[in-house]
């Protein structure tokens, strides 16, 4: 790999600060007191108490999965913390909230307060587990859509919250999930009532900021019948060279005719460019399209953390509901994900499609795993998948991994796999043009993506578009 | 056309150059001015591409002995993009597929690229639209074309057509065309060499790179070079290639 490849991808990571709050910070281990400790902190029910201890002594008869194609030194999960919140204090507004915590955010770029309105966007901010401020909450109460953190859901909403958290990913499904489910500690719960379409684009950012703890967040979004909502999750993390776990749930349930659009920009510290530090980022993501004609779409933009395991997935079980996955994935250095999604089928008439694009730069690996499942009652179902790998430079790696499960003869499924190498005559052909190198990457890697950037709102496409020119400046040439 | 007093446009000295350890220029000499039209003819093997990618500044090929001056800068301490925005064009033999992206989006880059250089205005892409448009009718090409993905599934014609449109759009000073004539059958061959034609000015110059002179009798050349084993070793005019045509390279090995 020449020179100019590798100063573009050798950009330093730009959110590396920690921001000094005075953390209210739970002793470090896992136990049924870490529970009880977070519960009770919280004030929580006896129920959701339960829930999670229930979750906790079902996570211990579990084994760590060992399936995914990442490689990395077993997690220690007695030395982390899990509970770690700012100071609690009560805040009537935006100018109460600690200036060290506005800095950040302005260094983040997130747009809250009159930036917050400007953009026309609600932020429910997680920083570590607590949600700081939630902003717009009036103009959407208005028109009945609750958003949120799950821990105010708990207090404001129990029902709700009793009747839907849990029932898209089981406290025992997997074993990160297990974990989250015992120890969550903050996240976002969103409702959106019989035919409503929400007026503007939900947004949270999340942050881990405590130097290895663990950031455990669930969100939960209830679309009822008819309604609608678009939603955005943007990440990023601060530096540190002991690697942080993230093992967070996303639940989404929509009913007849809802539809859920979910979007990730996810830029988690990646770890240095030796492969040090960097977040684990081990996230169950599972829509269920309960009702029919229901649609839940799924994008992701993937450009951070040390190590990613997720695959957001729907399960169809309404008829004519429909399932959609927009993925890109890049990873460069040593970094190393294996993503994916499931798409079930198991109502008649159900609709599948998924495009990933997987990027490797550096050293890394990247790996597509996709499950395609149509269930016996499942007529008519269709599945269209797209996966296309990407090389840049000759020391990372692609991989594609399907797993295509057909029951019902009446299904259509189609799968279409390409890889392609951003390489010297490339660059060079752009170059004879006059065309320089870090341009040349941003339009192939642009190109590539374009399927999935189309899906994105807008200004989320912008950043993921910079995003993408960031991560590998330094890696071309 | 041949004029003594014309403007220099590019001097090479002495050229060596290396591709994978092995030294395939070994002391080449070419002197091109403005207006001409230069055929460099030769065996497989002789070093024809290994030159036209070595002044176009391809990373693969380490340039080891000589000087190459083109108006009045030394091109070798210059990047490949800055070559380019400099004037030196090289039609590519083999030009690379890039997935994904449009063939307009990158055609209009190229060409903005290189206009602040010549002291223009950059096209948005409506204007650039039209340009490209009559630029492709030139060279018998469907405008469809400008929405494909740059060189993706084109064939062989469709490729080398493209490389020409490059041309027409970024006007070059000085355009070495790297067997532009492989590929094409007996009328995509007059058509491109028509657009070729087109495009000669008093102003520029044309290099073409050919292992046959069949081209030659569509675009007329005003000297015609022979390599072999790495350097010129004989010129001439349009004769030359006839000569050549009819008595193979081993009668200029014999010479």
């Amino acid at each position: 790999m020449s020179s100019v490849l590798e100063n573009l991808v050798n950009q330093p990571y730009q959110h590396g600060f920690v921001t000094d709050i005075e953390s209210d910070t739970a002793p470090k281990g896992l136990n049924e007191d870490t529970i009880r400790f977070i519960s009770a902190k919280k004030s929580e029910p006896e129920w959701l108490l339960e829930f999670r201890l229930k979750a906790y002594r079902h996570w211990l008869t579990m084994a760590e999965p060992q399936w995914p194609n990442v490689k990395y030194p077993k997690i220690d999960f007695q030395d982390i913390i899990y509970y770690s919140a700012p100071k609690p204090k009560k805040l009537a507004s935006m100018d109460e909230v600690d200036p060290e915590l506005l800095k950040t955010f302005e260094k983040l770029g997130v747009p809250m307060n009159e930036r917050a309105k400007l953009a026309g966007v609600a932020v429910d901010v997680i920083f570590d587990s607590v949600s700081v401020a939630t902003t717009y909450k009036q103009k959407l109460a208005d028109v009945g859509i609750i958003f949120c953190s799950i821990s105010e859901a708990v207090r404001e909403h129990p029902d709700l919250v009793r009747q839907y958290m849990g029932s898209v990913v089981p406290a025992g499904d997997n074993y990160y999930a297990a974990l989250n489910s015992a120890v969550f500690t903050d996240g976002s719960f969103c409702f959106i009532p019989r035919g409503v379409r929400c007026p503007m684009e939900l947004s949270t950012y999340f942050r881990i900021n405590t130097e290895s703890s663990g950031q455990f967040e669930r969100t939960l979004i209830v679309a009822e019948e008819g309604s609608h909502v678009s939603y955005l999750e943007g990440c990023t993390a601060p530096k540190f060279d002991t690697n942080q776990l993230h093992a967070a749930v996303v639940e989404l349930i929509t009913l007849d005719d809802a539809e859920i659009k979910y979007s990730t920009v996810q830029n988690w510290y990646a770890g240095d460019e030796n492969g040090v530090g960097g977040i684990y980022n081990f996230v169950t993501k599972r829509g269920l399209c309960k009702g029919v004609n229901s649609k839940i779409s799924w994008t992701q933009v993937e450009t951070g953390s040390a190590i990613t395991w997720k695959y957001p997935s729907c399960v169809l079980l309404g008829d004519n509901s429909i399932g959609e996955f927009y993925s890109v994935a890049l990873t460069n250095h040593h970094q190393q994900a294996d993503t994916g999604t499931k798409m079930v089928h198991i109502g008649r008439n159900t609709r599948s499609r998924i495009i990933a694009k997987g990027i490797s730069a550096g050293q890394s690996n990247n790996s597509y795993r996709g499950l395609v499942k149509i269930g016996p009652r499942a007529a008519n179902a269709r599945n269209y998948s797209q996966c296309d790998s990407m090389l840049i430079g000759s020391k990372c790696g692609a991989n594609t991994f399907p797993y295509i499960q057909v029951q019902n003869h009446g299904a259509t499924v189609e799968h279409e796999a390409s890889t392609s190498k951003i390489g010297e005559d490339q660059l060079f052909y752009f170059a004879s043009r006059g065309i320089g190198a870090e341009e040349a990457v941003s339009m192939i890697i642009n190109g590539f993506c374009r399927d999935v950037f189309q899906q994105l709102p807008m200004e989320f496409a912008v950043e993921a578009t910079k995003l993408l020119g960031l991560k590998l400046e330094g890696s071309v040439g | 056309m041949i004029r003594k007093d014309a403007r220099l446009l590019l001097e090479v000295k002495g050229l060596r150059a290396k591709v994978g350890g092995a030294e395939i220029v070994k002391g080449l000499d070419l002197v091109v001015r403005a207006g001409e039209v230069h055929a460099i003819m030769g065996p497989n093997g002789s070093g024809k591409s290994t030159f036209a990618k070595t002044l176009a500044g391809h990373p693969a090929y380490e340039v080891t002995g000589g000087t190459a001056v083109f108006e009045g800068r030394s091109i070798f301490e210059m990047a490949p993009e800055e070559r380019a925005r400099a004037g030196l064009f090289l039609g590519f033999q083999y030009p690379v597929e890039i997935p994904g992206v449009s063939n307009s989006a990158f055609l209009r880059l190229a060409y903005n690229t290189l206009q602040p250089a010549r002291g223009r205005d950059e096209l948005d892409p409506l204007e650039f639209d039209d340009l490209a448009r009559e630029k492709m009718k030139l060279l018998d090409m469907d405008p469809a074309f400008l929405d494909r993905s740059v060189n993706e599934g084109f064939s062989g014609g469709e490729k080398k057509r493209n490389e020409i449109l490059q041309m027409a759009l970024l006007e070059p000073r000085f355009a070495i065309l790297d067997e532009t004539d492989s590929g094409l059958d007996i009328d995509a061959l007059r058509v491109v060499a028509n657009g070729v034609n087109h495009l000669a000015t008093p102003d520029n110059a044309i290099v073409l790179v050919t292992h046959y002179q069949r081209m030659l009798n569509y675009i007329v050349p005003d000297y015609v070079h022979v390599m072999e084993g790495g350097r010129i070793v004989r010129t001439g005019g349009k004769t030359l290639a006839e000569e050549l045509e009819a008595r193979g390279y081993d009668w200029v090995r014999a010479a």
